[in-house]
């Protein structure tokens, strides 16, 4: 574990560096801080959204060493040393990543909320397996609800980015 | 006989982008709880944790000592003026006074200088009750002796109807056949992912309240009203919001704290929910139990039908005194009933408030009512389809209640629902265990009136032209909560002015800035603020093309002797705006660039400005309770699901489905498919996972989406989306109507009789769970022994 130090009250606080959409930060945080809370919080990454805190919802998925994971089951000291990928990194300055640009084309979203998450978790699948059954697709969402679409757009948007790698 | 014009549109009717695409994919859209103010503190609300009781005392010394806490403030230290959504029943305080009604009861709120000191501070809070005895039934709250949970209520009875059209009794003895049927409902909740957040912050006498709602007027009106404050002095607005399906309409006790708590500190001041006590708030669906009595000849027409519903209302009103009346006042709407009854009670019990969940008090009814037709059907040997054929309401009529309905093609809907499903080779020809149902439904395109008395119009509509004339900015306070009305609203205003989509831009929501209009329910803003911005959009076209005259006249560019000006000065009528160029009709290649013009305008006279106004008028339907039904259009729908039963364990998979509808000009489909898409999904969810639970004691069990089970992406099936081309409504902006929440209105039955077409037995209670189809499937297998 990574160095800390100890306040007036005896509460621990640790040096965490991590690399977050390509660069590095390095932070001092209490050893209760949520993964979710540390991007949203302490970096303004506020694109990770907070819905249901208990792992169940998706929408703060984020990508740890490749992996989508629910921010909200991730303490910040645990990424210490690895690397993060949050919505804001899915594409590269102006160019929108293909599966941002189908999710357009698609209308695949409509409140947004879950869509940071559900593009992270969609980008995550893709990574590793490029060409998805629709299953598949839909097994690699399942962890991220969404009220509104009914995820029929979505389906579509995620086969639709695989076709066009 | 409604007609439609055939026109060739540069925007309406085209899947554009919407406006808010590349915020909303690239995590750049900010939520309220997104936002940060200099100096801001964090607050939530102190909690009951009895069902109901009255409170002995509040002992907030310990939480004032722990560091970093900012204030605690309970009933003693806000107004105790009463407000509710519906002004027939004002019943809520901002903060429990002497009683607290159920488990989740707004106490007091607690701020601090962050979110882990508020948590801190609250469990350090005592607050001693004395316990009253709860009622957590309907049928505990309708006994003779309950205790009484509000004064103004007696017997627990919050709303009573009593409407009677035609004669029933008379006509059923006339019926070929009668049948009663006993259905139930569930409560349900809205399950938006985004948790209500308020932030408030003062200027001297003005206050800002950013809310992740779904009316800035109505949270504008009724906080400034319980506070003592002028309207203008209130400015309310939203950011983007996380979804709402009638969960955001009601103010919430942080949206009182927050303006409250920052006034008090001098600080902003933001106040949050976790995803638990979005439940709490509540306001989602009533769980209704049903008995409905219908009389029908040997074709199926129906003669007469006799529905009584009753209601758990929970702890307060808001605006489920509305619930109360949709459960029955468009029952005579879809379906072409002269002699019709509806009688209603509406209980209150000591748990978290119901109200306006996507359908309002509909989806139920329609439920019961789908499911028990097709128990008609097939008592008399008549096919499904064929029996709501018989009944559909058809285009220009007026229903027995009174209300008029221009545009409707409900027969069309499911002729083609039955041919786009197969319906015909697969109605009880899937074997055991597979099934397929139809279910009908549709709703109001707005409420004919405000939610409180006024004579304000419904919408005002503005749109200002940017000096040199390359933007329009559209102002209205219509709420985007994801359906994307910002983005057809836009789509109208563009077409209106003859501009392109892309050179608009909303203003959407903000009771200081934009303009006024109701908010996002009962389906009204794409034909309400349609309305209203179409009318500015023309306004601005208007001034465009008088100016244009001017400029032609000036520019020399009309020859003597050209046809048109011959005999007569050149008029703006002569001329035409589309897509930002402005013609002339007679002689197209005579243009002037939109742009050119308004800057000329703005040189000239001043900012260019359009404005828009809508007001539905008086309409139809006299009868006390006429108003919670009223509308300018009414959409229909028709949906088919087909399902398989696992007849060993009953586990249920919805296969595949097909929507119909009847939604006149279609703005924009793929948002259009994408309200039906998600409509679908929640009514699906109803049918057969969602229940909101309580224990013994009123204590919520399933506050989590682990335990309150929304349909994952493995759940949901393929949805064929159509819609009836000749569908055109004359009342309607461009002669269109609703999708939002009439859409929710089939599901239920569709899928329901889809289950009882699969296993042969007639499920009544929703959701049909799983448990339930096994224990059903058991008790079948053991009466067919006997």
């Amino acid at each position: 574990m990574a160095n800390f130090t100890v306040d007036k009250d005896g509460i621990k606080r640790y040096l965490v560096g991590v690399k977050i959409n390509g660069s590095e930060y390095t932070r001092v945080i209490k050893a209760n801080t949520l993964l979710v809370n540390f991007l949203r919080e302490d970096l303004g990454l506020i694109g990770t959204k907070k819905g249901c805190e208990l792992g169940d919802c998706g929408c703060c998925t984020v990508m740890l060493d490749g992996k989508a994971v629910n921010s909200c089951l991730v303490l910040a000291v645990e990424v210490d040393g690895r690397e993060v990928t949050t919505i804001e990194g899915v594409s590269n300055g102006e160019e929108l990543d293909i599966v941002q640009e189908k999710f357009i084309e698609h209308a695949a979203y409509q409140c947004g909320f879950c869509t940071s998450g559900m593009i992270v978790s969609s980008r995550a699948l893709l990574d590793e397996n490029p060409n998805p059954t629709e299953h598949e697709v839909r097994e690699a969402i399942a962890g991220n609800l969404c009220r509104c679409t009914g995820y029929v757009n979505i389906v579509e948007a995620v086969l639709d980015a695989a076709e066009k790698k | 006989m409604s007609v439609k014009v055939k026109q060739d549109y540069s925007y309406v009717g085209k899947s554009v982008t919407r406006n808010d695409a590349q915020l909303k994919t690239t995590g750049r859209a900010q939520y309220t709880a997104d936002l940060k103010f200099p100096n801001m503190l964090y607050g939530k609300l102190i909690r009951s944790t009895i069902a109901h009781g009255r409170i002995k005392n509040i002992d907030t010394s310990e939480a004032e000592k722990l560091n970093g806490v900012k204030a605690i403030i309970t009933a003693k230290d806000v107004p105790s003026m009463k407000w509710g959504l519906s002004p027939a029943r004002f019943d809520e305080n901002i903060f429990a006074i002497d009683k607290v009604l159920y488990v989740g009861d707004k106490i007091g709120a607690v701020c601090a200088v962050d979110e882990e000191t508020v948590y801190k501070a609250l469990k350090l809070i005592k607050v001693e009750y004395e316990e009253l005895p709860a009622v957590l039934t309907v049928e505990e709250s309708k006994k003779e002796g309950a205790p009484q949970i509000f004064e103004e209520y007696p017997g627990n009875v919050n709303t009573e109807i009593h409407h009677k059209f035609g004669d029933c009794d008379e006509a059923l003895k006339d019926a070929y056949y009668v049948r009663t049927d006993r259905l139930q409902g569930q409560r349900t909740y809205h399950a938006f992912i985004e948790n209500h957040c308020s932030i408030g912050m003062w200027d001297g006498d003005k206050a800002t309240l950013y809310s992740s709602c779904q009316s800035v007027h109505y949270l504008q009106y009724h906080i400034a009203r319980v506070l003592g404050m002028k309207m203008g002095n209130l400015r309310v607005l939203k950011t983007h919001v996380g979804a709402g399906f009638g969960g955001k309409l009601d103010p919430t006790g942080l949206d009182f704290s927050a303006v409250i708590l920052s006034k008090m500190l001098g600080q902003p001041v933001k106040m949050f929910y976790d995803h638990e006590e979005t439940f709490l708030n509540g306001h989602g669906r009533h769980a209704i139990g049903m008995e409905l009595t219908t009389g029908v000849d040997k074709n199926g027409k129906i003669l007469a039908h006799k529905f009584t519903a009753i209601m758990d209302g929970g702890a307060y009103t808001g605006l489920g005194i509305a619930s109360a009346y949709y459960a029955g006042s468009l029952l005579g709407v879809l379906y072409n009933i002269e002699n019709y009854q509806f009688d209603c009670y509406r209980y209150v019990t000591n748990l978290p408030p119901c109200g306006a969940q996507r359908g309002h008090g509909q989806p139920q009814p329609r439920y019961a009512f789908e499911h028990h037709l097709d128990l008609i059907g097939e008592a008399i040997g008549v096919d499904p389809i064929d029996m709501r054929l018989v009944n559909a309401r058809q285009n220009n009529t007026v229903t027995t209640a009174g209300y008029e309905v221009k545009s409707y093609h409900l027969g069309k809907a499911n002729e083609m629902a039955r041919d786009a499903s197969g319906w015909k080779e697969k109605r009880g020809k899937l074997g055991v265990g597979r099934g397929i149902g139809v279910g009908n439904g549709g709703f109001v395109t707005g409420a004919g009136f405000c939610q409180y008395r006024t004579d304000l119009p419904h919408s005002i509509g503005m749109i200002k032209i940017y000096d040199d004339g390359t933007q329009a900015f559209v102002y209205s306070q219509a709420i985007d909560i994801g359906q994307g009305s910002d983005t057809v609203l836009l789509q109208m205003a563009a077409e209106a002015m003859g501009i392109p989509y892309e050179n608009c831009k909303m203003y959407a929501g903000d009771t200081d800035l934009s303009t006024l209009d109701f908010g996002a329910y009962a389906s009204r803003q794409t034909l309400m603020a349609g309305w209203a911005v179409k009318r500015a959009g023309e306004e601005v076209k208007q001034k465009i093309l008088e100016q244009a005259v001017e400029m032609f006249k000036e520019s020399g560019r009309i020859k003597e002797g050209w046809a048109y000006i011959g005999n007569r000065e050149l008029r703006p009528d002569d001329l035409d705006c589309k897509e930002g160029i402005v013609f002339v009709k007679q002689e197209p290649n005579l243009t002037l660039t939109f742009e050119e013009v308004a800057r000329k305008y703005f040189v000239t006279k001043g900012v260019l400005i359009g404005r828009g106004w809508y007001h539905p008028g008086k309409l139809g339907g006299n009868h006390k309770g006429a108003a919670v039904g009223t509308s300018p259009a009414y959409s229909s729908a028709t949906q088919i699901a087909e399902v398989k039963v696992d007849m060993e364990t009953g586990q249920i998979e919805c296969v595949d489905t097909w929507d119909v509808h009847d939604s006149g000009t279609i703005i924009n489909p793929k948002l259009f498919h994408g309200q039906v898409h998600g409509a679908f999904y929640m009514g699906i969810g109803e049918t057969i996972w969602e229940e909101v639970k309580f224990d013994n004691k009123g204590k919520l069990l399933n506050g989590n989406f682990s335990e309150y089970r929304l349909p994952t992406a493995l759940d949901m099936p393929p949805v064929l989306s159509l819609t009836v081309e000749d569908s055109w409504e004359p009342n309607g902006p461009y002669g269109l109507k609703e999708v939002g929440e009439g859409a929710t209105t089939p599901t239920m039955g569709a899928v329901a009789n889809a289950i009882y077409d699969a296993m042969g037995v007639s499920m009544t209670e929703l959701p049909i769970t799983y448990e339930k189809v096994w224990r059903a499937l058991k008790d079948k297998e053991k009466n067919e022994k006997k």
